[in-house]
């Protein structure tokens, strides 16, 4: 599709949904009415910067069913992110919806080579989390023989892909990076068909993509999605390597500057926003990624003439991804002032053999101080506990002298990423 | 006897004991036991010194968590099998030991066990009926 036809078909679709969107959610419609737009002066794409912008925290204000646009008889399924208390969003799913999605992972499917002759491993999480489902269904729309693993039991993974002959791996990249230890150690690795991997929700280095490359005999693919667009699936490499193309017929891509929300010009760096054009049930007008990245529409030698977006750079907020789920500091602050500790603490992030660790030193506070070694380890494991209910992921928590975490300017660094992921 | 410990956490990391021992030695406090249970992350340090509660105060002062606590204290004569005497007899009445540390005592030929036990008055009592307190 040429970049003209692209335009005219994103300005249709885009009018159609500006319109219904005001019409069937109230909250839109207020949005728009204190920014003073009506759906009549949205007559194409180039209007869109007139729109208000939609965020996490309207996605919060909302829960559940606020930004609900198909009455719930119509809609099918429900997805969530990590599982993240406060933060929580829950999107909502028409048939039709899950056929674009499917649609849109499919094509990622076959950017990667994949067909009805491949056999595909699915290995992400099945369930509220996106990735299971949506490859799974990419999968099957492709025709491939699907096999849905999801995450976790590596042996059973890998008996799996040699004795069923996988030919495409798609799990996140950390996973990945595991399986091929696992078999390597094992021996599997000589019996291994794979020829590709899909891998994402979570950010990745070239230097873990050639690591995995060798290990598994693979092409190692990226792809990018967020719950509120659906999931995996906004936007796929293809064989060229060279930044994600965007499936631009659903979602359009804007550039912005995350302080003065002006929109920047293709090429800048800046915070990712979409408008997805096709969805139903939930429909995100001008959604904030938060993630910081690049807009590349200079041809593409596959011949796709969808625009390509580097991976993400850094977040234009504090959200951390550690193991592919969303972790806030905010909510390890709540957790630990809930049981009594102090709000000093320090997140360190780090990774170590491909994999996210999450270490948290807290101040011990005086007051909760025994004589007994058993009292404070079990209080440590109270906290670990609660962290993992909150967050879902475990986190190590050490408890350290007060005053001792460094304060800059009367107030302390919270978060050490010592990950090199851009 | 019953005498006063100081329980305080320290951190495990190099540097930190010495840096504390320095805080009580530019006070003049005498240190007459020192016992340390530790783990990865932390250590929770046990001392007998000649001034507890200027030493507590001291620390909270420098934002250590500290405790003062009251531990039972036995001197014994420091020939094989004193000590046996006594964890027989706590063994009989039932009695656990949370922790426990010797040292020298300041009288020639004994020494002083030091016990955490969950009822001070308790172990005292069985200990005298047995002879071994006075």
């Amino acid at each position: 599709m040429s970049r003209d036809e692209l335009n005219a078909l994103q300005s249709e679709r885009l009018v159609k949904q500006i319109r219904r969107v005001y019409d069937n959610v109230p909250y839109y419609r207020e949005k728009m009415k204190e920014k003073g737009v009506t759906p009549d002066d949205i007559r194409g794409v180039e209007d869109l910067h007139k729109l208000p912008f939609l965020s996490k925290s309207d996605l919060r204000e909302a829960y559940p069913y606020g930004l609900l646009a198909k009455p719930l008889s119509e809609c099918v399924r429900i997805h969530s992110t990590s599982g993240t208390t406060g933060k929580r969003v829950v999107a909502f799913y028409t048939q039709n919806d899950i056929d674009l999605w499917d649609d849109c992972c499919a094509r990622a499917i076959t950017a990667a080579g994949g067909s009805n002759e491949d056999v595909v491993q699915v290995a992400y999480g099945y369930g509220l989390f996106t990735g299971g489902f949506g490859l799974n269904g990419g999968s099957q729309k492709v025709g491939s023989l699907t096999l849905p693993m999801s995450s976790g039991n590596t042996e059973r993974q890998l008996q799996f892909m040699t004795d069923l002959g996988a030919t495409i791996l798609c799990c996140t990249p950390s996973y990945a990076a595991y399986l091929a230890e696992s078999a390597a150690e094992t021996g599997a690795r000589d019996k291994i068909k794979l020829k590709a991997g899909i891998f994402g929700a979570e950010a990745w280095t070239e230097e873990m993509r050639h690591d995995i490359e060798d290990k598994l005999g693979i092409k190692a693919y990226d792809i990018y999605g967020l719950t509120e667009l659906s999931g995996p699936g906004v936007a796929f490499e293809c064989e060229e390597q060279k930044g994600m193309h965007i499936n631009e017929d659903h979602f359009i891509a804007e550039i912005i500057d995350p302080v003065t929300e002006e929109v920047l010009p293709h090429g800048q760096k800046g915070e990712l926003v979409f408008t997805a054009i096709t969805k139903e049930a939930f429909p995100m007008i001008r959604y904030r990624t938060r993630d910081i990245c690049v807009l590349n529409d200079a041809p593409c030698s596959c011949g796709r003439t969808h625009v390509r977006m580097s991976k993400p750079m850094g977040r234009s907020d504090d959200m951390l991804i550690i193991r592919g789920v969303n972790v806030f500091p905010s909510q390890i602050e709540t957790v630990l002032l809930n049981n009594g500790m102090s709000a000093n603490y320090q997140i360190v992030v780090d990774r170590v053999n491909n994999t996210d660790t999450l270490d948290i030193n807290v101040e011990m506070p005086t007051g909760l101080f025994t004589d007994s070694l058993s009292d404070i380890s079990a209080m440590e494991k109270k906290l670990v506990e609660a962290l993992r209910a909150m967050l879902g992921i475990t986190a190590k928590v050490h408890l350290v002298s007060p005053k001792s975490i460094t304060r800059s300017e009367g107030k302390a660094v919270r978060v050490i990423d010592n990950r090199k992921l851009y | 006897m019953f005498i006063n410990q100081i329980s305080v956490f320290l951190e495990n990391k190099s540097g930190k004991l010495a840096e504390f021992i320095k805080l009580l030695a530019d006070e003049n406090i005498d240190i007459q036991a020192l016992s340390i249970a530790e783990t990865q992350d932390y250590g929770i340090l046990r001392i007998i010194v000649d001034r507890p509660d200027d030493t507590a105060m001291l620390l909270q002062a420098n934002n250590f968590p500290c405790k003062l606590i009251t531990v039972l204290s036995v001197t014994v004569p420091d020939t094989p099998g004193s000590l046996t005497n006594i964890l027989s007899v706590l063994a009989e009445n039932n009695i656990s030991i949370k922790y426990s540390y010797a040292f020298f005592s300041r009288e020639k030929g004994s020494a002083c066990i030091v016990l955490r036990v969950e009822n001070n008055n308790l172990a005292l009592d069985v200990l005298k009926k047995a002879g071994i307190l006075m």
